[in-house]
């Protein structure tokens, strides 16, 4: 309505685009829908903490969190985390400044300490099963295995994507589209170490504080 | 039919030709019409040479406008579907009297309402919904197609995935037997140890997939793809309410996902989430499920609001009424839908204060709402009303809506909904809503835009014949329910002992015979319009004198949408170039850039569809072997960089001279 009294009497506003400039490219869109991608990510794992939350508790006669978790274990397994998205961080700065070889060798590192966290992580799980404490044990331990698992899946899926952009690096360079998934994997990457952080916080220590 | 866990193969896993419903002669004639109306189809796909055309046109389609129409065309076939479960049922009711056990056991019924509530919810009311999203939103924000047009023909067939499940369980195995929303513990393995709930979990899964990624394409293409000058309040109002409807998607659907996983692990895997032992607590399957639910159907009710706007505005030929207070009512419905999903269940007993709160929210979503229906009734006051098709079911949809609305305050009360609670004054209430809401706001949705789709105008006889039925027919089926809920009639019932009951049952058996033929009509509309297509053809691109810039461009629009991107001054901006005697440009074309089609879309969602498939009948090999293929087809296209061409300019300038003739009536 502004732009309609904005316009000069007598005289025609532009109406079209006619100078053959594209206005939106293809993939200038897809940081904001990764993002937002990522958002409805975080929401399945809202619902995982929501249930550990209200059935965390749940032990059902059976293994509670002080029984179970073995804190200077975690404590390694995060720091894994925590320093492949330094790595990741590193990897990126490289891509700035276009150097393809430090690139792949950052991601390569980034990729074993996303494998050494799965591996602690698988060990802890297989340790506790053979403690009895199964995800069918109890409501508790089926929020535990669900929540931690489901990151763990996530990781998983992060290290199998990693591999994948670095042969593509690898093949055809650090051009527009692979900076824009390197830098899609770098969001979802420190993404899955937020979250990380939460259950460390709210299942491992409140778990043992309990 | 009962499945002994016991069988299994290492071959087939659970699945035994006892699966197939030999011995049920309605699944046999059924399965028998489909398979011979299917293979006709496939017999004139090839006797007209129409595969190739089929796979390089629609189904690798990347376009968005295909992209829609399939959409409705997937909804529409499932409406069939859904709707012959709905007249099962009423059929069942009206004659379950009097000792007589009516035509259907118990468990096949319970499976027909489950699988109507599913089917309609999902697979009719959720891709009409983003159908119409996907055909009309880029074309009114003036951009040339969505955001990631890969992903949108992905979530295409993910959602038919999700569909093809669904209707394999009729004829191989069965359907759940809970309910559309497979409560648990009903739903857990102690109960329905079937294949039911299976079929249902992967069906849901598949298709949630791309309701997600739907949401996520809209979502992005609404914020950064809109025409130079379109600010967000010069959006038009059916967009407004794609991007409230979108933000819901992806703000609830993750629950589903989430909770629906849950549930798998609880029948997979033995875990106890939801189970009545070792801790699990069934209440919060219920609370996360609706977490999702409410916001569903205000993900359904807002792009028919969208739609209803924009059909009064343009049929009334006036600016729409307080179109600022229209998108702030959007906005405030779209947050207050996730605060209030407790209301379906004030009967679980989380006491006075919860229940106030919950019930205290509920009604004031009635407030927005409220002033929507205003907004239209003063759009109206005083306009130069055509009585057009799309706008007959407007005023339909306001008279029929604000009943609905009126009874949903009555359930939002905790005290009545004690009474109230899982009757059928719920159901019609419902029904209310959504058929009075949704389905009629589609239905004016389709017959608004369709010229813009395919070209040409409806037939408006038949439009309005459809249009009566299904009126009529929605009062005389939905009313009686009403009056059934009130005396204290519970939902989900196959047969009944009080025969003072069954005339209601009749008369809304009857109501239900009226929208048969509602739906046949459109049927009808929809052959007698292509059969009239020469003399209801749309030469102007603008057959309703429209005001928003999909109307601006040739019906139907060409690959491009528009050959030059519109600028924006007015949120009527069609409208506004009208008045101001716009120039369309007629040369000095340029070559535009558009997204290759690609079949990666369909391999992907079938092979999804095998993998739900054989998680659902236990076929572990078969599972692993879809999953990993799965992953590998993701793998390999992501290695296929070569995703976009030129239109040449010669070419546009080919198409758009043609338009030049065409307006100028050669």
């Amino acid at each position: 309505m502004q732009a309609a009294h904005d316009a000069p009497r007598g005289e025609k506003p532009v109406f079209y685009v006619t100078d053959g400039h594209e206005h939106v490219h293809s993939g200038d869109s897809t940081a904001l829908g990764f993002w937002v991608y990522l958002m409805s990510d975080c929401l399945i794992f809202a619902v995982l903490f929501a249930t550990y939350g209200v059935l965390g508790r749940n032990f059902a006669a059976g293994p509670t969190p002080a029984d179970l978790f073995d804190l200077p274990l975690v404590a390694i397994n995060t720091a894994m985390l925590l320093f492949s998205s330094i790595t990741y961080g590193f990897a990126m700065l490289a891509m700035e400044k276009g150097k393809q070889s430090s690139v792949l060798l950052w991601l390569g590192i980034t990729g074993l300490f996303g494998a050494a966290f799965i591996g602690i992580e698988l060990y802890e799980f297989s340790h506790l099963i053979h403690l009895g404490a199964t995800p069918q044990r109890s409501a508790f331990l089926s929020s535990f295995f669900a929540l931690v698992g489901t990151h763990g899946l996530h990781v998983t899926v992060g290290i199998i994507w990693l591999i994948t952009l670095m042969v593509q690096v690898r093949r055809r360079g650090l051009g527009a589209e692979n900076r824009r998934r390197l830098m899609c994997l770098s969001m979802f990457w420190h993404f899955l170490d937020v979250i990380w952080i939460g259950v460390f916080s709210f299942v491992y220590l409140m778990g043992v504080l309990q | 039919m009962t499945l002994d866990p016991e069988q299994t193969s290492f071959l087939f896993g659970r699945l035994t030709l006892g699966a197939l419903p030999l011995h049920e002669p309605i699944l046999v004639a059924t399965f028998a019409a489909v398979a011979l109306g299917g293979l006709a189809v496939m017999a004139a796909l090839t006797y007209f040479k129409l595969w190739g055309y089929l796979w390089r046109e629609w189904i690798t389609s990347v376009d968005h406008k295909r992209i829609g129409i399939m959409y409705i065309i997937l909804a529409l076939i499932m409406l069939l579907r859904g709707f012959s479960d709905a007249i099962m049922m009423r059929l069942q009711q009206a004659i379950a009297f009097n000792g007589s056990d009516g035509y259907l056991p118990p468990h096949h019924y319970d499976q027909i309402f489950t699988a109507h509530g599913v089917i309609m919810i999902f697979f009719v009311a959720m891709p009409l919904v983003t159908g119409l999203m996907n055909l009309v939103v880029p074309l009114q924000i003036g951009a040339r197609d969505v955001a990631f047009p890969f992903l949108n023909n992905f979530s295409f067939w993910m959602t038919t995935g999700g569909a093809v499940l669904v209707m394999m369980s009729l004829f191989v195995g069965e359907f759940a037997q809970t309910g559309w929303l497979a409560y648990a513990p009903l739903s857990g393995s102690q109960f329905s140890p079937g294949v039911g709930v299976d079929y249902y979990i992967w069906a849901l899964q598949v298709a949630g997939v791309g309701t997600l990624l739907s949401g996520v394409n809209l979502l992005a293409t609404i914020v950064k793809m809109r025409a130079p000058g379109m600010t967000l309040m010069k959006m038009p109002v059916f967009t407004w309410t794609a991007l409230c409807t979108n933000a819901l998607i992806v703000a609830s659907f993750p629950v589903l996902t989430g909770v629906l996983a849950l549930l798998t692990l609880d029948r997979y895997v033995g875990t106890n989430f939801f189970t009545n032992e070792l801790g699990g607590n069934p209440m919060m399957y219920v609370n996360l499920i609706w977490i999702w639910g409410h916001p569903e159907v205000y993900i359904l009710i807002l792009p028919a609001f969208g739609v209803f706007s924009e059909v009064v505005a343009t049929f009334c030929r006036k600016r729409l009424f307080g179109y600022t207070s229209m998108v702030y009512a959007t906005v405030v419905i779209t947050i207050l839908s996730y605060i209030v999903w407790l209301h379906h269940f004030f009967t679980m007993g989380s006491g006075a204060s919860v229940n106030a709160f919950f019930g205290i929210t509920t009604m004031i979503i009635s407030i927005p709402t409220g002033a929507k229906i205003f907004n239209w009734l003063f759009t109206m006051y005083r306009g130069r009303i055509r009585f057009e098709v799309p706008m007959l079911w407007t005023i339909g949809f306001m008279l029929t809506f604000v009943v609905g609305g009126m009874t949903g305050v009555m359930l939002a009360v905790p005290p009545a909904d004690f009474q109230f609670h899982n009757t059928l004054f719920l159901i019609a209430h419902f029904h209310n809503v959504i058929i009075g809401g949704v389905v009629f706001g589609m239905f004016a949705g389709i017959v608004y835009w369709f010229p813009k789709a395919f070209g040409f105008k409806l037939d408006p006889f038949w439009g309005k014949m459809s249009f009566w039925f299904w009126l009529v027919g929605f009062w005389v089926a939905f009313m009686p329910l009403y009056i059934l809920g009130l005396m204290g009639v519970t939902r989900r019932l196959s047969r009944f002992e009080d025969p003072s009951l069954q005339i209601w049952f009749v008369i809304a058996a009857f109501g239900a015979v009226l929208i048969a033929f509602g739906i046949l009509f459109f049927i009808v509309q929809l052959v007698v319009s292509f059969m009239r297509r020469e003399q209801l053809r749309d030469l102007t691109g603008d057959p309703w004198d429209g005001r928003t810039l999909e109307w601006s461009t040739s019906s139907p629009a060409p690959a491009y949408n528009f050959a030059f991107t519109p600028v924006v001054h007015d949120h009527d901006a069609w409208w506004d170039m009208k008045k101001r005697g716009h120039e369309r440009p007629v040369q000095g074309f340029h070559p535009i850039h558009m997204p290759k089609a690609t079949g990666a879309g369909a391999i992907l969602s079938a092979l999804c569809v095998a993998f739900g498939f054989a998680m659902i009948w236990h076929i572990w090999w078969l599972a692993a072997a879809t999953f990993a293929m799965t992953i590998l087809a993701t793998i390999v296209h992501t290695f296929n960089y070569n995703r976009d061409f030129y239109i040449p300019a010669a070419e546009v300038a080919q198409t758009e001279g043609g338009r030049t003739r065409q307006l100028a009536g050669e």
